[in-house]
């Protein structure tokens, strides 16, 4: 496989219908690639949960996914609220979603840490009232 | 088991068919797609009361194999239709969670 492949995708702030699209096309264009199915569930999931982040929290975003011969890198940046306490975030089961989020299954506060159990490095650079951006690779 | 032995289980209704040959892993319960998305297993079969778009989102990143929605609930069509495309099966049943992933069990292990 040659390296240097890269994806882009516009989020939708608040589509929750469509949200989960990107993360799709991604994990079949992997697929594609003939990349193993564990690689691929594991960016899928990492993905997913940022795009919904994405739409629960900040009105939408731009994710970029990056192929490289040794490793998937994903950029997700958005100019939402920022994150007040990172630590806090981190921390499974503290949510701040809405009452109508929870109630379509979501918001159970398992976003960031799944992003972070199933990938191999990530970075959460966020300004509060300007926006977050988070790197995440999966090594091939 | 095949998912086709899911198929044919008495007391489900077919809304999609899916890979009637694909093998299944495990049999997952959950209604919250948060904790699905990293706890359901790859070509499992998930009982859930959740039926919405996302929970298909759910299923096809994670690999589910079928969806057996419990307590009557059920999909509006073009979901349907979407999860037909992905090759997961969805059945509903008017059975409580527990009572149906039972019988999953009970088809599996006789």
């Amino acid at each position: 496989m040659s390296g240097g492949l890269t994806f882009r995708y516009t989020i939708d702030g608040d589509d929750f219908t469509r949200a989960g699209e990107a993360s799709s096309s991604v994990k079949n264009k992997l697929k594609m690639l003939g990349l193993s199915a564990d690689v691929t569930r594991r960016v899928a999931i990492a993905m997913y949960e940022g795009e919904i982040n994405m739409v629960i929290h900040a009105d939408g975003g731009v994710i970029t996914v990056a192929v490289s011969d040794s490793e998937i890198t994903m950029v997700l940046a958005d100019t939402g609220p920022g994150i007040p306490d990172v630590e806090k975030a981190m921390r499974e089961g503290y949510s701040t979603a809405r009452e109508e989020v929870r109630s379509l299954g979501f918001g159970a506060g398992m976003g960031l840490p799944n992003m972070k159990r199933y990938t191999d490095e990530m970075q959460i650079d966020t300004v509060v009232g300007k926006g977050t951006t988070i790197t995440m690779k999966v090594r091939l | 088991m095949k998912v086709r032995t899911i198929l044919e289980l008495p007391d489900c209704r077919v809304l999609a068919s899916g890979c009637p040959e694909r093998e299944i892993t495990r049999i997952f319960c959950c209604d919250l797609l948060s904790i699905a998305m990293s706890k359901a297993p790859a070509g499992g079969v998930w009982v859930t009361v959740m039926g919405n778009r996302n929970t298909l989102a759910v299923a096809s990143l994670t690999d589910t194999a079928c969806i057996i929605l419990a307590e009557g609930v059920t999909l509006d069509e073009g979901t349907a239709a979407k999860a037909e495309e992905e090759g997961i099966a969805v059945l509903t049943t008017g059975l409580p969670v527990f009572d149906m992933a039972l019988k999953i069990h009970e088809a599996w292990e006789p």
